[in-house]
């Protein structure tokens, strides 16, 4: 459980603690949410940012000079254990293809399956929040079937709808606004990811688990 | 109140930004350039972080609907109240009925004007910054239009005073800006030759150069070995070199996340001068350490500090 790692420094008052691996591991990524939780208790560490398999941990360089930080960083991770970490349940309803998926059936013919058929593999799955961010309560998934992976677009869109929901690499995931994203569109929701002016802004959490429920399919 | 008379919609209210909610990818936004929104701030004796405009797009224009205190700062053009022009770094008064009007400028890319009281409006996720590309924050999540109405505290006159504190000053446009930068997680992966050019290239700034990143123009920047990043953190500063090989300067309303290699994040103190730099300014970073950036970011903070005890001062022994 020493998977190798890299420390450095993202400008004065920031490390980015992350695997040496470019394949995302479940288990790293319980330690990284258990490093995130002790290190809101950590003197001096102000804010963290987990990502895939990384954290970005932000420090206040007035309480805690740099190279100490990363010296308190190191000793933290290497105590981290994985957090077994299971949120809550939540239900996306999806309506797959149509107007509002108009990758649904070149990604199915991609996957070498019938369009309905990658919608219920699509729907079978369990997703489980790796990590929040990009923009604005963006859920970076892990448990896409391997099979129903895809390269991203080689020009990403300019403006992919908010509900639309994506899958690039062998990542899943949901539009909380409308963006730029290089992502193919398979389907639509009508569930918000985030809104401002609520006490938890973000609906999803890292540890939550994701399902998505076929609500119709445009064939 | 005052109202905005004449405007582009990429001018907007902003604080010093967002802070605390990086983890679920809500971005800082806020001024690009702190420092002078904070200097205009302290010439008025507001919290530094107080809500000001930031106005990139020219001319600009607002109307004064009551007597208020205000200060511009920022880039410097000519600016003028009621018909009268007002020097640089200055605060002053404005009786009801006269027209603030904010020429392009000559130096610097954005004017920031900041009232005493600050601009009164409802703070989202902590902070009255406008996030253009989420959508909130400031006014309606959304950039200035004629006609808007923004509530500023009424204030008597004061007399009109200049801050000594000119961070402009140091700045030749002509030639490429000094910027300095800490080596970040993927620098020595870049080739011998990339991490020389990075240091020695005049780096040129592209017209696509908005609040959420600059594209540079220069040398292709080469990796020694392909590299496959999963999605990681980044902050305002951090230099990206996506597979193009040319550098990307993530800014205030920059996505939280990002999957490019990093060959640098440019410290703090010296993101001001890229905020006040616009499409063909020139950059020479120069690579310093974490110590050096904080260093220097305290240095700024306490030429801050002293300004705004200067003004106090000043607003004491004037009455």
């Amino acid at each position: 459980m020493r998977e190798p790692i890299t420390i450095s420094f993202s400008g004065g008052s920031a490390l980015l603690l992350q695997s040496n691996s470019s394949r995302f591991d479940e288990q790293f990524q319980k330690r990284i949410w258990s490093l995130a939780s002790d290190l809101q208790a950590a003197p001096g560490f102000t804010e963290t940012v987990p990502g895939m398999n990384n954290i970005l941990a932000l420090f206040n360089p007035d309480e805690i000079a740099p190279e100490q930080a990363r010296k308190e960083l190191t000793e933290r991770w290497a105590k981290a254990q994985p957090l077994p970490r299971r949120g809550k349940t939540v239900e996306i309803p999806v309506v797959y293809g149509g107007q509002n998926g108009e990758d649904f059936k070149p990604w199915a013919r991609h996957c070498g399956l019938a369009p309905l058929e990658a919608a219920q593999r699509h729907a079978a799955g369990t997703y489980q929040v790796a990590a929040i961010g990009a923009m604005p309560g963006f859920p970076y998934l892990s448990g896409l079937d391997p099979a129903l992976a895809i390269a991203r677009r080689s020009t990403p869109r300019l403006a992919v709808p908010v509900g639309s929901v994506i899958v690039g690499g062998a990542q899943a995931a949901v539009m909380p606004q409308t963006s730029p994203s290089g992502w193919h569109i398979i389907g639509r929701t009508n569930i918000a990811l985030f809104d401002p002016h609520r006490d938890e802004p973000s609906t999803l959490a890292p540890g939550d688990i994701v399902r998505f429920t076929i609500e119709d399919v445009w064939l | 109140m005052i109202e905005v008379l004449t405007t582009g919609a990429a001018n907007s209210i902003q604080d010093l930004g967002r802070n605390g909610r990086f983890d679920i990818g809500v971005s800082r936004s806020g001024a690009m350039d702190r420092l002078s929104l904070m200097i205009g701030n302290a010439l008025l004796g507001n919290e530094l972080n107080a809500a000001g405009l930031e106005i990139a797009i020219f001319p600009f224009r607002l109307r004064f609907d009551q007597p208020a205190r205000f200060a511009v700062t920022g880039a410097e053009g000519a600016v003028t109240l009621a018909g009268r022009p007002l020097p640089p770094r200055w605060a002053a008064s404005a009786a009801e009925g006269e027209t603030l009007v904010i020429a392009p400028p000559d130096k610097g890319a954005r004017v920031y004007i900041t009232f005493a009281g600050g601009i009164d409006v409802e703070p989202v996720l902590g902070s009255r910054a406008t996030d253009l590309k989420s959508g909130y924050g400031g006014l309606e999540g959304r950039g200035l239009k004629r006609g808007d109405r923004l509530a500023v505290s009424p204030k008597p006159p004061m007399r009109a005073f200049g801050a000594a504190l000119d961070p402009l000053a140091a700045l030749d446009f002509a030639n490429p800006l000094p910027i300095r930068a800490v080596p970040a997680a993927e620098h020595s992966v870049f080739s011998a030759d990339a991490r020389k050019l990075f240091s020695r290239w005049s780096w040129r700034v592209t017209q696509e150069a908005d609040r959420m990143g600059y594209r540079l123009e220069g040398p292709e920047l080469k990796l020694e070995r392909r590299l496959e990043l999963m999605s990681h953190g980044i902050l305002p500063g951090t230099i990206q070199v996506p597979p193009s090989g040319k550098p990307i300067i993530q800014l205030a309303d920059a996505n939280t996340c990002g999957g490019y290699p990093k060959i640098a994040t440019i410290i703090e103190a010296d993101l001001w001068i890229v905020g006040q730099a616009g499409p063909e300014s020139r950059f020479l970073f120069t690579e310093v350490t974490p110590d050096e950036a904080n260093a220097a970011l305290r240095r700024q903070r306490l030429e801050i500090d002293a300004l705004a005890r200067t003004v106090e001062v000043a607003r004491s022994l004037a009455g």
